[in-house]
């Protein structure tokens, strides 16, 4: 046991005089492996390409997993009269059925609201809507026993599209949430008696999250009423929240723990609550434990998406083009229920400015009900649709004004220097979008390429080109301010090894290995000395989701508290074993220097523990200084912004509408970047996603109110040949955080998903060129399909 | 009846053999590998074929003394498709250590959430074996039936690359004993698999398949299992009769005769891209944007035809150069033109007991143009808009016959009469092009669904007549061949 010096058995302290601390000389390293800002790869990368790495439905069942298929409304819109599940029930292999009856708590998974029925017991507002559930012995049996319910409705009108649910919502006099609206000065006066004045709407589609691992969750039920459940989720204390309230026990009875997702860009935000329920529920019924995992088109018809938005745009210019007041209205599609649509559609206006400095603003959103799935998180959280709003408007302006989109842009920057406030009054002191986009201006040698896009352009009668560089700014923090802490709890122990644990949840975007970094960083040992953990409502409570970007800015924080507490604690420990001064312990590489003798870190760590020091210690942060009342639509929502710019060329068949990108350069502000390597996988995989977005991906409903692109054989992410070769991304080397984040690293998440539009902008210049630059083409919503882009021309052309 | 073997699946995992019975034949690879045999690394995406999250390694004989390897889709292919074959998953690839195509994608980030890497992984992993990685293309079409949503891909294309200079190891005598070894599996006769839920039976020559169909005339056919393997996944359709025609032998001849190319019905999409190349080049680039690389290996050409979907790409192509088919029913065969093949929306000239055999396509004839064209929302494995396919004698600068052939226009494949008439006796320019587009509103009064409005198929078709013109005169001109100029 030469690993470990002390022994549980026999006498602590007697230790194998080889062994003895001080007699093995400490390697004498520069710089830990694995610490902040080394290309650490994922922790999982090794498990990924093996399939080695667990998810849940890899893991082994128990004797008598029940599977839960849960069956679903194929209404938009209607009464149920009456349901007759005994067929159902005496199906082969039935176990149970469960219904609203069942419920011993509340009927409700919502994260907020209270209005999204487990189980609906008088109505149904989408396709799609959980119904019931079944628990048979295989999943076969439960889907085919499904079938034989039967059941009467009276169908009831139905809005899904934009004007349908205006007109419901002003002929009920209610919108689905509260209307909201930002100002800032007087912008409707300045609009009024504006010279320079551009107008125009733009719609544009949601998005499906198309995690490749589908909704799942088991539950395992246990003693005294509780339960276990696994879920994949990003938000295991909703999770657990709602189970509770479900099974009317208290939040300490159930636990939720979650290794690792397969993807959840905010689709795994509220939505899990449901199958987590469904099936806890089934485990409390029967004593069994039970799993649920969806089907591909199950999960795309039950689960909610991103919200499409109507955005109309009015801006006054004055002669240099500059913005001097600008009004949105933004129209957002919310779905059936509230879920987290009032926080995604304030965001929407909160980046309705982008990186424009508005002297007047007036910012106002309707949250429209509509008989489809409740929408919900997506990366972006709305910022994209706002964003949209705005880059389109400046298309528009740039082409009204006749300057290059790209001189207009830079014109209205947030200034570096100086503070202009926002539309909701905090005060811009970090911008560096400026900066950013003049380096890639030069780098992506802008001014040439817009010269070869004219000159190509104008010697092929059918195929476009299109270039458009533009800017993003993206606040960090939940704007739902309580929601901004987390916590972490990190074990030493007595052979020196770290296991580490927080609230956080892995989903491919390397959070644990992040966090990880900084515990290694902080301890100054070698980052394979952290043991990375599930995370689990029962090592930390009242967590927070893994969302808005927030990951590693709030548990890294957390993580990096709870280990300068033990840290401290070292030294504490050192100053008095050895009598030297505070400031004469130092953590060096995987050793401490303690005055003039240094010790392997794990040496010191072992001598702690026979002198009862604990080495054991929770974190906590909380992201100061922000505050948001939304009352008056003010305050300091962000703690700081991130900022990026892409530039794209694309080209268009004029015939067909067919398009491509043929090249993006990218430059984007991470700060001090903690991990380039997945900072750039961030970048490049939130760019792809919005590319889609803005081009191929299209939700479709039909009359009846059915989503008929509900698998991947209807609905279209990139493929590898959606991605240009020609793709240059770089990590903004001046970066660093004003703001005092961890190690002064930026959030990732999300700012880089809008980079894309930059692509959807380039192709909004292609089909302007398609038109010899007569008109603007005020028809290319969102996203640009074929068909769209086809429209687009032909308005032009027309 | 034929002479059979009754008997169980006989197959290789990883290696060993494994034997299965009891278990219903629309059982698919995936459930039984992830529920049987515990082998939990080979994902279930979609469970349609469409993200490759669940792609393994089939091997069986190439007839040749040698092996045969396929990256397939286990979510869509059913169990008895084993019988004496191979299956290799991720947890084997790399023996005790990472396979070069696993080591290559952890040094290059390839992996975020880590759920479709596995399937990367595995078609990366037999396209080395097979020798097409060559370059970043190459790679990107290897990887067109696999869906990430987190990397946007270029890690995984990076160390796909990577793989371009290094040898497969691969060993003829191996593979010659592993070619042995399977075919002992396989037995000596047909396999005819019955358990509970059904009964499988796989004829290894088309007499054996004739009389097999004509004795069970209700039976499904199934080759690539690519959309029968989705009746079962998501219609949970019974299908409690099924012969499997994927064994044939010489069903997957391409005999390249004087003048003409027959095809077998069982001739798979990959294995038809370099003779449909040598036909037209613009029938090789729709195929290589027909489906996903896994489903272009396993599906058929019989089988893309023989379903009759008034989408599938290859019909239009097919009839607009004038192709034949042969169909066989026990003794008998007959010949039919393709177009007349098509009846009605889900409706073919096809007798119960009858199976399509073959496909005869003449090559294009001198003074012949031929443009085909896909138009989609998606460049890769998207189902097409309008398929548009044309063929054209042009003579003296007349076109004096035309075959305009589209699909995603009508219930079926179809011809436009009216267009093509607007075009016979014209001078092929522009003018006429336009003339025949206009017509096209007399041939197809298309439907409006998920992938494009009724106006819209309606609007590019003719567009596609209009740049078939002006390709004619200028060279082709289509937004592939463009890139980004300046540096």
């Amino acid at each position: 046991m030469q690993e470990t010096r002390i022994q549980d058995r026999g006498e602590a302290g007697t230790i194998d005089p080889a062994e003895a601390p001080g007699e093995k000389a400490p390697v004498l390293e520069a710089r830990i492996r694995g610490g902040v800002a080394a290309e650490l790869r994922h922790d999982s990368a090794a498990k990924h390409v093996t399939g080695t790495a667990r998810y849940l439905d890899d893991d082994p069942e128990p004797p008598g997993m029940l599977q839960v298929f849960i069956a679903m409304s194929r209404h938009a819109h209607a009464r149920i009269v009456s349901m007759d599940l005994s067929a159902v029930e005496a199906a082969p292999g039935v176990v149970t059925v469960l219904t609203a009856a069942d419920i011993p708590g509340q009927n409700d998974y919502s994260p907020v609201f209270g209005d999204d029925p487990i189980f609906p017991t008088d109505k149904v507002e989408y396709v799609g809507q959980p119904l019931f559930a079944v628990a048979a012995e295989t999943i076969h049996q439960a889907r085919a026993a499904a079938k034989l319910a039967r059941a009467d409705y009276e169908a009831l009108p139905h809005a899904v599209d934009f004007d349908a649910a205006l007109a419901a919502a002003d002929a009920a006099g209610e919108d689905l949430l509260p209307p909201h609206e930002m100002r800032k000065g007087d912008a409707d006066a300045v609009l009024g008696r504006a010279g320079r004045r551009v107008r125009g709407r733009l719609e544009m589609g949601g998005q499906d999250h198309f995690y490749l691992e589908g909704q799942i969750a088991y539950a395992l039920p246990g003693e005294d009423g509780d339960v276990l459940v696994r879920s994949s989720t990003q938000h295991p204390s909703e999770v657990q929240h709602n189970v509770a309230k479900m099974l009317d026990v208290p939040d300490h009875a159930v636990t939720v723990e979650v290794r690792r997702m397969g993807g959840g860009f905010g689709g795994k935000e509220s939505q899990p609550a449901l199958f987590a329920a469904v099936c806890a529920l089934a485990a409390h019924k029967t004593g069994r434990p039970a799993k649920c995992r969806l089907d591909r088109d199950d999960d795309m018809e039950m689960t909610g998406k991103r919200h499409e938005a109507r955005i109309a745009y009015d801006l006054a210019f004055d002669a240099d083009g500059r913005v001097e007041a600008a009004a949105f209205d933004h129209l957002i599609r919310c779905g059936y229920s509230r879920d987290l649509s009032g926080a995604i559609a304030d965001r929407a206006m909160f980046h309705a400015d982008n990186a424009y400095a508005l002297p007047a603003a007036r910012i106002t959103s309707r949250r429209l009900k509509t008989h489809t799935v409740s929408n919900t998180a997506f990366r972006g959280f709305g910022g994209p649709q706002g964003m949209l709003g705005m880059e389109r408007a400046m298309d528009r302006a740039a082409f009204e004004l006749g300057l290059d989109p790209l001189d207009l842009r830079k014109r209205n920057f947030y200034p570096a220097e100086g503070a202009e406030t926002t539309p909701y009054g905090m005060p811009v002191t970090d911008s560096v979008i400026g900066e950013i986009v003049e380096e890639l201006e030069e780098t992506s040698n802008y001014r040439a390429r817009r010269e070869a896009v004219k000159r190509f352009n104008e010697g092929n009668p059918h195929l476009k080109k299109g270039l458009a560089l533009t800017p993003v700014k993206f606040g960090i923090s939940f704007t739902t301010t309580h929601l901004n802490q987390a916590g972490a709890l990190v074990h030493v122990y007595k052979d020196g090894s770290v296991a580490l644990n927080h609230g956080g949840t892995e989903m491919g975007q390397g959070l644990f290995t992040k966090v990880a970094q900084v515990v290694a960083e902080e301890f100054q040992i070698d980052v394979t000395h952290v043991k990375i953990t599930a995370t689990t409502t029962a090592k930390v409570p009242n967590t927070s989701a893994t969302a808005a970007s927030s990951g590693s800015d709030l548990n890294g924080m957390a993580a990096l508290n709870a280990a300068r507490t033990i840290k401290d604690r070292l030294i504490a420990y050192a100053c008095e074993r050895y009598q030297v001064p505070r400031e004469q312990v130092v953590f060096l590489p995987n050793r401490v220097r303690i005055g003039n003798q240094e010790k392997r870190f794990r040496d010191l760590v072992g001598e702690a523990y026979l002198a009862r020091v604990s080495l054991s210690s929770t974190g906590f942060y909380a992201t100061p200084g922000i505050s948001y009342d939304r009352e008056t639509a003010s305050g300091k929502p962000f703690y700081y912004f991130a900022y990026g710019a892409a530039c794209s060329e694309v080209v268009i068949d004029t015939m067909t509408g067919e398009n491509r990108l043929l090249r993006v350069d990218i430059l984007h502000d991470v700060g001090r970047s903690l991990n380039p390597a997945l900072d750039r996988g961030q970048i490049e995989g939130g760019f792809v996603q919005g590319l889609g977005w803005l081009t191929t991906e299209e939700l479709w409903w039909d009359g009846a109110g059915r989503l008929r692109t509900h698998a991947p054989s209807t609905y279209k992410i990139p493929t590898a040949n959606d991605r240009p070769d020609d793709f240059r991304l770089a990590l903004w080397t001046k970066g660093e955080n004003r703001a005092e984040t961890i190690f002064r690293s930026k959030a990732v998440g999300e700012p880089p998903f809008m980079l894309a539009i930059s692509a959807f902008s380039a192709l909004t210049d292609a089909v302007i060129a398609a038109g010899k630059g007569r008109r603007f083409p005020e028809a290319l919503d969102a996203p640009a399909t074929p068909e769209r882009v086809l429209a687009a021309v032909n308005e032009v052309r027309g | 009846m034929m002479a059979h073997e009754k008997g169980p699946i006989r197959y290789l995992l990883n290696g060993r053999e494994r034997v299965i019975e009891g278990v219903k034949p629309t059982t698919t690879i995936l459930e039984h590998l992830r529920r049987a045999e515990r082998l939990t690394g080979t994902k279930e995406g979609c469970a349609e074929g469409d993200c490759g999250a669940c792609t393994v390694m089939l091997s069986e004989p190439d007839g040749a003394g040698g092996i045969r390897r396929r990256a397939v889709n286990a979510c869509i292919q059913f169990v008895p498709a084993l019988h004496g074959r191979s299956v290799e998953t991720i947890e084997a690839i790399g023996g005790q250590g990472l396979a070069p195509v696993q080591a290559a994608m952890v040094n290059s980030h390839a992996s975020q959430c880590g759920f479709c890497t596995p399937g990367f992984a595995m078609q990366l992993h037999v396209g080395w074996l097979n020798g097409e990685i060559a370059d970043r293309q190459s790679v990107k079409d290897l990887v067109s039936g696999n869906l990430c949503r987190c990397t946007g891909y270029g890690p995984i294309v990076d160390a796909g690359l990577s793989l371009a200079g290094q040898a497969p190891p691969l060993d003829a005598a191996a593979d010659a004993a592993l070619a042995e070894r399977l075919a002992a599996l396989g037995g000596e006769a047909m396999l005819a698999y019955e358990a509970p839920g059904g009964r499988w039976f796989a004829p290894r020559d088309v007499d054996e398949l004739a009389d097999t169909y004509a004795a069970h005339p209700d039976a499904v056919l199934i080759s690539g299992a690519t959309d029968v393997g989705l009746w079962v996944t998501k219609q949970q359709r019974e299908l409690p009769l099924l012969i499997d025609v994927s064994r044939v032998w010489d069903l997957r001849q391409v005999e390249e005769a004087p003048g003409r190319t027959i095809f077998g019905a069982g001739v798979s999409h990959a294995a038809a891209i370099s003779a449909l190349t040598r036909i037209h080049p613009d029938l090789g680039e729709v195929m290589r944007r027909f489906a996903g690389h896994q489903i272009r290996a396993m599906g058929t050409l019989g089988g893309n035809i023989a379903n009759g979907s008034p989408i599938g790409d290859l019909a239009p192509c097919f009839i607009a150069l004038g192709a034949g088919l042969h169909l066989r029913m026990g003794d008998s065969m007959r010949g039919l033109r393709l177009e007349d093949f098509f009846l009605d929306y889900g409706k073919q000239d096809r007798r119960p007991g009858e199976f399509v055999a073959a496909i005869d396509v003449p090559d294009l004839g001198n003074n012949e143009a031929f443009f085909a064209r896909k138009i989609s929302k998606r460049f890769d494995s998207d189902i097409s808009a309008v398929m548009a396919a044309f063929r054209l004698k042009i003579e003296g600068g007349i076109v004096t016959d035309a075959a305009l052939a589209f699909g995603g226009m009508a219930g079926t494949p179809k011809r436009a009469k009216a267009a093509e008439a607007a075009l016979i006796g014209q001078a092929f320019g522009a003018e006429a092009a336009g003339r025949a587009a206009a017509a096209l509103a007399k041939d197809f009064a298309p439907l409006t669904d998920i992938r494009a409005s009724s106006r819209y198929r309606l609007e590019a078709a003719g567009n596609l007549i209009r740049r078939f013109a002006a390709e004619h005169e200028g060279g082709r001109n289509d937004l592939f061949a463009v890139t980004a100029e300046v540096a």
